[in-house]
């Protein structure tokens, strides 16, 4: 069991976090998004081995957070509060 | 009589005796003793049978790495299974036997295999599914594997406690390099668990002594365990650290005296691996043979129990660890022998042969002899020494790397794993001074460590060679010897990783401990090779058999996966409710202690014909909160919700991204800025997530706030014609008349002090009102509820005829009635899709060319003649295609329906919404039946018992 760090809570039990998925932009309008793009957004991920940004979501707080770790050795490099839309 | 317990001497308390039976017979031992020392008392020798050859078995080892000696042990009627002889503790009263032979290990029916070994080589089994036939044997095999019995009578209560724990440094071996390492530090100010799997600590400082700054070693330990408490940390007997895992986490095992055992997980900054060394066999013929034994085990049961495992003894070795062996075992009064492979070795007043191996054990039931060259020595003992195995297994589980050296004929550590470094014997220091040194330097010591006699070492390898002959073992416990892997090198079973699943080599319990190292090197041999380019299988946790229960801990039974209840559940029960699980909550399945079909029958009956009470709490409740609420519920959900008007309610799905339908529910208005999500019972946390994440990925997550009230509140449902007279006469302060609320609007009043939302949404195509309170007041709406039930010929209603009801009207259960691929317009709603100009999760998905596909499975009605019995759930519905069926989908819900007197279903069938009135086959268990398909709404079509 790794220990991950919440921005917002500290370092927790990795059982406490739920894994969202890689950083993406979801293609819009509907009506201009190609078949391909959307199976792209759907389906097809980088999952490079080694450093990646990753977006986690902290269920205990429920705030979702960017996490940098290495996937070859499971080392977290950083995380960070997402940014938000702004108002 | 072989071995014999000595008058005086070793830790055991003569003063407390300890009565136990082996094999059914009768024995003393002492507090103190292990299994193992206590049979080795009583002169037992023959301890079990060998696995696949059933060959007699004697003690090897003293500890972990024991292959042979594996038994079950009954105590107060409730047996454990495979426990090693040499590890666990003798206690009063215990009824031993031994595994793999019957009836005893001393007289075992099977004991002939042996002679059947040339026909049983290595994967015999493996051969007999390619010829003859593996049927053929699979009986007589299966019967013969296998090792102890489990006892279905001993289920051992959840009372393991885990814990979790941090420090500066773990040590793991409280022998001279862990000593060491704790003690420098402990002294710097660390935080040090100093953990050990023996009973006390000292490793081999323990059976093999030694001197510290020129005094006993025991005062030296004494001071690093004091230093150790008094620095903050923990010194830990009886725990075994069986498993390194990600980011250095080590997971623990501490059998404790008194209390249950405990998993400990461990958080060192710092791992120090001083787990010592593991003696390995020579691998002379017939080295099975009960009586052949490990040198240094013989030193352990000599100094620690005091027990001498022979009288006549030949010790083979081929480095210097033996020689003191021999002379302990010569001062405990037997006559010993040394057989030194190597040309010359350390001064020694006993008598030797240089240059000289093991050539043959004489003797089957016990070793009567050895040949050395051309001479025949009579002896009752022989003991091994081929050296000395590293015990990296921790070390290598956090993916170090090893290498071969020579001059220690050893598979050493490289180093290069971060947090963690491996000192004393572990590390190949196979001396007291080296061990010692090593162990301060890794626990950060400076200057000088403590200061002991320097202490020699050598060793010449003498690994297997291609042309041995005889029958060598190399692993013991899984029966596989030097002809084995020859057989396997011949196969092309090269590469470690195959060698081990095509022999089983290094597969048993205990993994290979004795046999692994030794089993590298032949395989080198065989094929050529060096033993670095020959390689090491993947060590994997645990480094010892743990019992399950210690790894679940509390999380056993109900705790596994913890069931939520409702807040009524008391007053369900005291009505004679039938408690079952549904998507997570423990939920009322019908009332009555009766049969339950006709119970569940007379529920829908009642509902139908007159008025149910039926409890809907576990039904989420989240809300979506703020001046952008309308936002996110519209983005969230497949409907609008914007153009919802405060009041009122909505139908509808949310989807997948997939624009499969991921769940189904009604959203309430409760304000311009506040909607309420009622989500299926089993999807509230999923849902609260989805909300979660949009609101703070999409929107100003200043605007909105999401906050699941699902536990707050109780909501219990009122539905059947006669439901509105039925609340009515409960005096709730609010007006039921169709004007005031009709369907899909709700209303809300005050009852006892709080809040009361009655809502008019239908689950059962009846009218029904859905009524909400805080779940502090649930019980007394209950009840008044409940009490008017009999006046209007109404009933408590449970899930299972409520299923049957909703499937009657062709209500859809959300993961039932729909499966991974189902999208709305399977279902029939295509509004949203069409109209929807604005985005919403799942809507590009629902254009996708595979949304289009004309065979897509729809939600259809099955029906059948009025006499058939009901379709079977999970049914396929076939077509020929030639003489094969081909399947076109699925039954997903059937009933026999009370109201209309014939059986009902729901079905997933290609483009089944265009073929309504086509008769198909529907194929279940090797019977084909027929069946039309239909409109899914059975009862009802109109709508019109909503308002009646």
């Amino acid at each position: 069991m790794q220990i991950f760090p919440c921005p917002f809570c500290g370092p927790r039990d990795e059982t406490e976090f739920h894994y969202v998925g890689e950083p993406k932009a979801r293609p819009e309008p509907a009506g201009s998004v190609s078949d391909a793009e959307w199976a792209g957004y759907l389906w097809f991920n980088a999952n490079p081995k080694g450093e990646t940004r990753e977006i986690w979501l902290h269920l205990t707080c429920m705030e979702m957070f960017a996490m940098s770790r290495d996937t070859a050795t499971n080392a977290v490099v950083a995380s960070e509060a997402s940014a938000r839309p702004a108002s | 009589m072989t071995s014999v317990r000595l008058p005086t001497g070793g830790a055991v308390d003569r003063g407390r005796p300890l009565a136990f039976t082996f094999d059914g017979k009768p024995y003393l031992g002492f507090t103190g003793d292990s299994i193992a020392s206590a049979l080795l008392a009583n002169g037992v020798r023959i301890v079990g049978r060998s696995f696949k050859y059933h060959r007699p078995r004697g003690i090897w080892a003293a500890w972990t790495e024991e292959p042979n000696a594996i038994v079950d042990v009954a105590r107060d009627g409730k047996t454990i299974p495979n426990l090693r002889a040499t590890t666990e503790p003798l206690a009063n009263d215990i009824t031993v036997r031994s595994v793999n032979a019957a009836p005893t290990a001393a007289a075992d029916r099977a004991a002939l295999i042996d002679r059947l070994a040339p026909v049983l080589p290595a994967g015999f089994y493996y051969k007999t599914f390619l010829w003859p036939r593996w049927e053929t044997f699979e009986g007589s095999i299966r019967a013969m594997a296998g090792l102890g019995r489990v006892d279905p009578n001993n289920r051992p209560p959840a009372d393991n406690p885990q814990f979790n724990a941090r420090c500066d440094l773990l040590v793991v071996g409280a022998g001279p390099a862990g000593l060491a390492a704790a003690g420098a530090a402990a002294r710097a100010g660390r935080i040090v668990f100093l953990i050990d799997d023996h009973a006390e600590i000292g490793g081999q400082f323990v059976h093999r002594g030694g001197a510290i700054e020129g005094g006993d070693w025991r005062n030296w330990a004494r001071g690093v365990a004091r230093a150790v408490e008094a620095a903050g940390g923990r010194v830990m007997a009886r725990t075994t650290a069986y498993g390194v895992y990600d980011g250095n986490l080590v997971c623990a095992w501490e059998r404790r005296m008194a209390e249950p055992d405990a998993l400990w997980r461990i958080r060192p900054q710092k791992i120090v691996i001083a787990a010592g060394a593991i003696e390995r066999p020579l691998i002379v013929p017939d080295n099975d043979r009960p009586g052949v034994m490990s040198a240094d085990a013989a030193l352990v049961y000599l100094k620690r129990y005091a027990v001498l495992v022979g009288k006549r003894v030949v010790v083979a070795t081929n480095n210097d660890s033996a020689y003191a062996v021999a002379e302990a075992l010569t001062e405990a009064g037997a006559q010993v022998e040394l057989v030194d492979s190597r040309a010359s070795g350390p001064a020694c007043s006993l008598p030797v042969t240089h240059g000289a191996a093991i050539e043959g054990v004489i003797g089957n039931r016990s070793v009567e002899a050895v040949r050395i060259g051309e001479r025949t020595r009579d002896c009752d003992t022989l003991l091994l020494s081929g050296g000395w195995s590293p015990t990296v297994h921790l070390y290598a589980q956090a993916r170090g790397r090893l290498r071969y050296d020579e001059t220690r004929a050893a598979l050493v550590p490289t180093g290069g794993v971060e947090g963690l470094s491996v000192a004393g014997a572990a590390n190949g220091a196979f001396t007291l001074a080296d061990a010692l040194r090593e162990g301060h330097a890794a626990g950060g010591g400076e200057v000088a460590g403590p200061n002991a006699a320097a202490g020699q070492y050598a060793i010449q390898a003498t690994w297997p060679k291609a042309d041995d002959q005889g029958r060598r073992w190399i692993d013991f416990q899984n029966d596989v010897t030097l002809k084995d892997v020859a057989l396997a090198a011949r196969e092309g079973y090269i590469s470690l990783e195959h060698l081990k699943r095509y022999t089983m080599l290094g597969m048993a319990t205990d993994q290979g401990k004795t046999a692994n190292v030794n089993a590298i090197a032949a395989m080198a041999a065989l094929t050529g090779r060096t033993i670095d380019e020959t390689g090491t299988t993947t060590y994997r946790p645990p480094f010892a058999p743990i019992p399950m229960g210690v790894i679940a801990g509390r999380r056993r039974g109900a705790l596994v996966n913890p069931l939520r209840r409702l807040p009524l559940e008391a007053a369900h029960r005291a009505d004679g409710a039938q408690m079952r699980e549904y998507g997570g909550w423990l939920r009322p399945a019908w009332y009555g202690p009766h049969d339950p079909e006709r119970a569940i029958e007379r529920e829908a009956a009642r509902a139908r014909d007159a008025v149910a009470l039926f409890d809907g709490s576990s039904l989420g409740k989240i809300e979506i909160i703020g001046p952008d609420a309308a936002a996110l519920a519209d983005f969230h959900s497949y409907n609008r919700l914007s153009t919802l008007k405060p009041g009122r309610i909505r139908y509808g799905f949310v989807l997948q991204e997939t624009g499969v339908v991921f769940d189904d529910g009604v959203t309430l208005r409760l304000a311009e800025d506040r909607f309420l999500v009622s989500c299926s019972s089993g999807h509230t946390d999923a849902v609260r997530v989805r909300l979660e994440l949009w609101r703070q990925d999409r929107f100003d997550a200043r605007r909105i706030a999401i906050h699941d009230t699902t536990a707050q509140w109780a909501t219990l449902i009122v539905t059947g014609p006669r439901s509105r007279d039925l609340i009515e006469a409960c005096g709730l302060d609010v007006a039921l008349d169709d004007q005031s609320l009709p369907h899909m609007a709700f209303a809300t009043a005050m009852f006892e002090r709080g809040p009361l939302r009655i809502a008019r949404v239908s689950f059962t195509g009846d009218r029904s009102y859905e009524l909400s309170v805080p779940a502090s007041r649930a019980g007394r709406l209950r009840a008044r509820l409940a009490e008017k039930l009999p006046a209007f010929g109404g009933g408590l209603l449970g899930l299972e005829a409520l299923m049957m009801l909703r499937a009657e009207k062709g209500f859809i259960v959300i993961g039932k009635d729909t499966d991974g691929t189902t999208m709305p317009h399977d279902l029939g709603v295509t509004g949203p899709r069409d109209l929807r100009a604005d985005e919403y999760i799942g809507k590009r998905a629902l254009s996708m060319p595979v949304a289009g596909d004309p065979r897509r499975k729809q939600l259809v009605g099955l029906s059948v003649a009025g006499g058939d019995a009901p379709l079977p759930t999970g049914a396929h519905v076939v077509i020929r295609e030639g003489r094969a069926r081909r399947s076109q989908g699925y039954v997903t819900s059937s009933y026999f329906s009370p109201s209309l007197g014939r059986p009902i279903a729901l079905g997933l069938i290609e483009a089944g919404l265009s073929r309504i009135g086509e008769t198909v086959g529907v194929y279940h268990l090797g019977a084909e039946r027929r069946a039309t398909i239909a409109n899914p709404v059975a009862l009802d079509p109109e709508g019109k018992r909503l308002h009646a």
